[in-house]
């Protein structure tokens, strides 16, 4: 294996982590702002399916993606009927297991977030005169920005990590679906210890890196609390 | 159904709770403070809260003046950012990721009515906060944050406006800090205001109309004045039972430092506030502070001393102890007396009495 070849995945999982984390605050924070407020009885379903990833292995999570976005799958036909193809062993595939695999790092901070504000702030923002989508873009959010910095810190670097969903889904195709992590992989099978080294010693930096930016994230907002 | 008084706040309302009900029908007038008065848990913030929609269980009918609020006949019930209300809440509730200024530009551009930025002057001069814009919520003093608040609800500019004991949460000094402020706004603006509070001294201050809420209900509606000397129960104002009278400064003493203020039912010497004669004055007269004497004692200590007869003797907290009802010219003063005393000098319903009333505070 090549420079070239260990360059693709860094830039790969770098581009992979990006999408994935922007989707993923897109799609969490709707849901985070429904567990913090509903008092549905379908809170604990969803919450309990939110949390699946965490305690699922990846590999359960990864198989299934794999069976649903194949030609056969539900997800498959569906968007094979959009014009999309096949997204199993694609990047696009990637993005939508990565989205899946770390929502419950995302929804989390966000929810604890919404909960630690409480109704009145955005009692008062309607005692103003806001409705209520102005209020929770000119409120809410404002208010759950540390919760976002931290889930978009840990959905980005969570994603850098994942091995099981990519290798399932995404197989380790260079250049397209071989990110840091299965390259590890592969040049530990390959018996390329220094090179695997390099990189794994990048991954416990990064790692490391990044834990320590949440918790000063953390402790500054509560600070500010 | 109530009769609605023009313009003004028209309550039918209805809210079940675990181990809580509030039932309240009630008209409120269109101008001044109306302040709503209770011990704690008779639902006077469950009651503002319904006022301004923030309970949308609450069942029943709401209307300002010709505007339905919530009708749940028909289903109706207005969101409270479209109400045009202004609510203080008990604690300040200040958005921390804005500054002072931020804050009242907020509700400033969600106004119904256009923003006029003469008001928000004259808001600003009127809570004097005009050194305070630049700041950071969190930097400001509790007094100073409700008073910000105060004047973000105004910049919204309300036909209503709603506080929920503002200062509950502020200690004896900043409490008496904020109180004139609160004065000029019911002075210098024609803005009706509900003033939640569990504070006798703020009642008698501020309050042009009261509503006694008990355990959800109401127990007495009615002008302040009025409301304070018929309140049958006791248990509701306690210690702290009492008339208010509002008279005028006929003359001044300066060689004692007393004022002599004219009422209907006679005079009564005060503390010189270096006012001028002709002033309007409120007394407050607490009944723990009223004797009675069947002749005129001219030997007292208590040179304050009114012709009254009695009218009723109602059961105090404490059965050692009766309300006294007294009617002095028309005008109707309260004095806590022992039953003992009662007893002993052989009072009643229709005896003539000297009130001999030890202390009045004058409230502006």
């Amino acid at each position: 294996m090549s420079d070239g070849e260990v360059l693709d995945a860094v830039w790969l999982t770098l581009k992979l982590a990006t999408v994935s984390t922007l989707i993923l605050l897109l799609v969490a924070t709707p849901i985070a702002w429904w567990l913090a407020r509903t008092r549905s009885r379908l809170r604990a379903s969803v919450a309990a399916l939110v949390t699946l990833p965490l305690v699922l292995p990846p590999t359960v999570l990864g198989f299934y993606l794999l069976v649903a976005l194949g030609p056969e799958g539900p997800l498959g036909r569906l968007t094979q009927a959009l014009g999309l193809g096949v997204l199993s062993f694609t990047f696009a595939g990637l993005v939508l297991g990565s989205v899946i695999f770390s929502l419950p790092f995302a929804v989390q901070p966000i929810q604890r977030a919404f909960e630690s504000m409480g109704a009145r702030p955005m009692e008062v923002a309607a005692t103003l005169g806001a409705r209520p989508l102005d209020a929770f873009f000119s409120v809410a959010l404002p208010y759950a920005r540390p919760g976002l910095m931290t889930a978009g810190v840990l959905g980005f670097s969570h994603t850098v990590g994942e091995f099981g969903v990519v290798l399932m889904i995404g197989g380790n195709i260079p250049g397209e679906t071989r990110v840091i992590s299965t390259q590890i992989y592969g040049y530990v099978e390959a018996m390329q210890y220094n090179e695997a080294h390099w990189l794994a010693a990048l991954m416990v930096v990064f790692s490391f890196a990044v834990l320590f930016l949440v918790s000063s994230i953390r402790s500054r907002a509560g600070r500010l609390l | 159904m109530t009769t609605a008084v023009a313009g003004g706040l028209s309550l039918e309302l209805m809210l079940k709770r675990e181990g809580f009900v509030l039932d309240v029908q009630t008209a409120l007038p269109a101008r001044g403070i109306t302040a709503v008065f209770g011990a704690s848990g008779s639902g006077k913030t469950t009651l503002l809260r319904c006022v301004a929609g923030l309970e949308t269980e609450a069942h029943g009918r709401v209307s300002l003046g010709e505007t339905l609020w919530q009708d749940s006949e028909r289903k109706l019930l207005v969101p409270t950012w479209q109400r045009r209300l202004g609510y203080v809440f008990q604690e300040a509730s200040l958005f921390e990721h804005l500054d002072v200024q931020g804050n009242l530009d907020y509700a400033l551009s969600r106004s119904a009515v256009p923003a006029n930025s003469e008001t928000m002057i004259a808001v600003i001069e009127l809570l004097g906060i005009g050194s305070l814009l630049q700041r950071t919520a969190d930097s400001l003093s509790g007094g100073e944050r409700q008073r910000v608040a105060i004047a973000r609800a105004l910049a919204s500019q309300p036909r209503l406006l709603l506080l929920d004991e503002p200062l509950a949460s502020l200690d004896a000094a900043r409490r008496r800090d904020i109180l004139p402020w609160i004065e000029r706004l019911r002075d210098e603006i024609a803005l009706p205001m509900l003033y939640v509070t569990h504070s006798m001294e703020e009642v008698a201050r501020l309050a042009d109309h009261l509503l006694v809420l008990h355990s959800g209900r109401v127990k007495a509606s009615g002008p302040a004045g009025e409301v304070l000397a018929s309140v049958d129960n006791p248990s509701i104002v306690g210690e702290d039972a009492g008339v208010l009278l509002s008279g005028r400064i006929a003359r001044r003493d300066e060689a004692w430092q007393l004022s002599c203020v004219d009422f209907a039912g006679g005079s009564l010497w005060v503390r010189d506030q270096g006012w001028e004669a002709g002033r309007a004055v409120r007394l407050r007269v607490l009944a723990r502070d009223v004797s009675l004497a069947i002749r005129e004692p001219r030997d007292s200590s208590i040179q304050n001393q009114l012709r009254a007869v009695i009218t009723d003797v109602i059961n105090d907290d404490h059965p050692s102890q009766v309300l006294v009802r007294l009617d002095c010219a028309g005008t109707v003063i309260l004095a806590r007396v022992t039953r003992r005393a009662m007893h002993s000098l052989n009072l009643g319903p229709g005896t003539p009495v000297w009130a001999l009333v030890k202390s009045v505070a004058v409230i502006g």
